[in-house]
């Protein structure tokens, strides 16, 4: 996760020092690719963050302490960051399983981890209300209740940290793990000494990557939980209230904000995986 | 683990197949049947392909500057670029409709004086899905290309090629499992977008309705039969990209 250098506002593509190696050709072609990011994602991006602001501070906190908000906020963290830590035990059992293992029908599980991803979202939602929802064959109803926000994180968020990890693991020589052994480390103290260390940074930008996802999910659960307010109303759903009711002032603060905690997170555990790596 | 998978995958997926044929095939001939549903279908296929083409020609010469010319800025703009897959599909509607918005966007009035509506029709279904999906031919571009290094550029280069040249013999036949890689995981992507394009497209009836908001706006209105259908619909679609992309990976890098 290279997210967010400190230094990252806007790229300075017209000042040109001596390091660069553009040519007139490729400088132009430099100058086209970034006016069409800029028109896409950047000038977007920071009109969300100015309208936010532009209403003053006061108008910005009491948007997003407004109860309701404030609710949707806390179910969209705890959720996300829930799903981050079972995704990181069982991302890494998966990739574990799928480097290490050789059994019939590994190219099925394969696939299966890339489901989600490439599953549109609101199928994705209309699939775990079959199994999860009302008329459920195990019985299991979680349809209108907060753990379907939780399992909707789950079912979208599945392959980041197994496709994060895999590469890393096959990579992974096995001859360090036999010598830890042979010293007469046990499997779990070679796992925590051995491997743990060199997947840490795979684990950590898997993670930030799945919470960041979790955070902003909307169209797997919006069939699936009901969009109660106070109850399993989240974060994105009540963005989207504020525009639909042409509030756009509102809508951009909060989104304001979903922006900052995922970024943040991001940050975060780039900055942990950092100091774990160099501990060894 | 192999059953985490099965009840959190697995079966909730086969459920709607099984869910959309639950009549036979009258579901699914019914949706193909309904003009609203086809128009549906046919809008979604053109916003997807319109913003596909956009992200592999933006996603290729992007990772070229990216990997192969140093430039002040470079750090920052190939962090910014991973960007969108954290920004939450709700929040980049937001996003277009605060700059191209017909009202009081900030382009968005200009642009409307001189005939271009952008919010509320496919200029901005097709800006909402590009957003959406512009990371991932980057993502598998760049490391081929770092892997591949610079040697038979560098070669053809000393024997007289030019730089076009050189992309379309040299480096464009090195990337292209990668480039293919991507354009089926955006196509995935853009095909099954649903948020942001709900939030710029107004989703008006036989006009700027996609096939997920047709999903959404069915099983509201109670008719699951059809929304399992349409949904049987993308979901193959999509599990079909992944096949092809499992079936091109090991040839590619890796």
């Amino acid at each position: 996760m290279s997210a967010l250098a400190p230094e990252a506002d806007r790229p300075a593509t017209r000042r040109r020092p001596a390091r660069s190696t553009l040519t007139p050709a490729s400088g132009l072609g430099l100058g086209i690719a970034v006016l069409w990011f800029s028109l896409l994602v950047l000038i977007p991006l920071c009109a969300v963050i100015v309208t936010a602001v532009d209403g003053g501070w006061q108008i910005f906190w009491a948007t997003i302490t407004n109860e309701q908000t404030f609710a949707a906020i806390r179910l969209t963290v705890l959720a996300a960051a829930a799903v981050t830590v079972v995704n990181a035990v069982m991302g890494t059992a998966i990739a574990w399983v799928l480097v290490r293992d050789r059994f019939w029908g590994r190219g099925v599980l394969e696939v299966l981890i890339d489901i989600p991803f490439a599953l549109p979202t609101i199928v994705a939602g209309l699939v775990l209300l079959s199994l999860y929802g009302t008329d459920s064959p195990l019985g299991i109803d979680v349809a209108n209740q907060p753990a379907s926000v939780f399992l909707a994180y789950l079912f979208v968020t599945l392959p980041f940290v197994v496709r994060m990890v895999q590469p890393v693991l096959e990579e992974l020589d096995t001859d360090v793990e036999e010598a830890a052994s042979s010293l007469g480390a046990s499997r779990l103290t070679t796992f925590r000494r051995v491997i743990l260390p060199s997947l840490t940074p795979a684990i950590a930008a898997g993670s930030a990557l799945s919470f960041a996802r979790g955070v902003s999910e909307y169209g797997a659960l919006v069939l699936l939980s009901g969009n109660l307010p106070f109850k399993t109303e989240v974060t994105s759903v009540r963005i989207l209230g504020s525009v639909e009711n042409n509030n756009l002032a509102a809508a951009a603060s909060v989104a304001t904000l979903l922006l900052v905690i995922s970024l943040s997170v991001i940050v975060l555990l780039d900055v942990l995986q950092r100091r774990v790596s160099r501990r060894g | 683990m192999v059953g985490y998978l099965f009840l959190l995958v697995a079966w909730p997926v086969s459920l709607v197949v099984t869910k959309a044929f639950a009549d036979g095939t009258t579901g699914i001939r019914a949706i193909l049947e309904d003009p609203d549903v086809v128009h549906a279908l046919q809008l979604t296929v053109v916003v997807a392909l319109c913003a596909v083409v956009i992200n592999t020609v933006f996603g290729v010469g992007m990772s070229l500057l990216l990997v192969r010319q140093e430039f002040p800025g470079k750090r920052a703009l190939s962090a910014l670029v991973d960007l969108p897959l954290s920004v939450s599909p709700i929040v980049v509607g937001l996003a277009l409709v605060l700059v191209y918005g017909g009202r009081n966007g900030w382009f968005g009035p200009t642009l409307e004086e001189h005939g271009l509506r952008v919010i509320f029709a496919t200029p901005g279904m097709v800006l909402a899905t590009a957003f959406v999906a512009l990371p991932l031919v980057i993502r598998e571009v760049v490391p081929v290309l770092h892997e591949i290094g610079t040697d038979q550029e560098v070669a053809a280069r000393s024997l007289g090629a030019n730089s076009w040249q050189i992309f379309w013999r040299i480096t464009l036949p090195a990337i292209k499992w990668a480039v293919v890689y991507g354009v089926v995981l955006s196509l995935a992507r853009s095909l099954g977008e649903f948020g942001a394009v709900k939030v710029v497209s107004g989703n008006v009836l036989g006009e700027t309705r996609t096939a997920t908001l047709v999903v959404e706006e069915k099983y509201l209105n109670f008719d699951q039969q059809g929304a399992y259908a349409t949904a049987f619909l993308l979901a193959m679609v999509s599990v079909a990209c992944i096949v092809i992309v499992s079936l091109v990976r090991p040839r590619g890098h890796r």
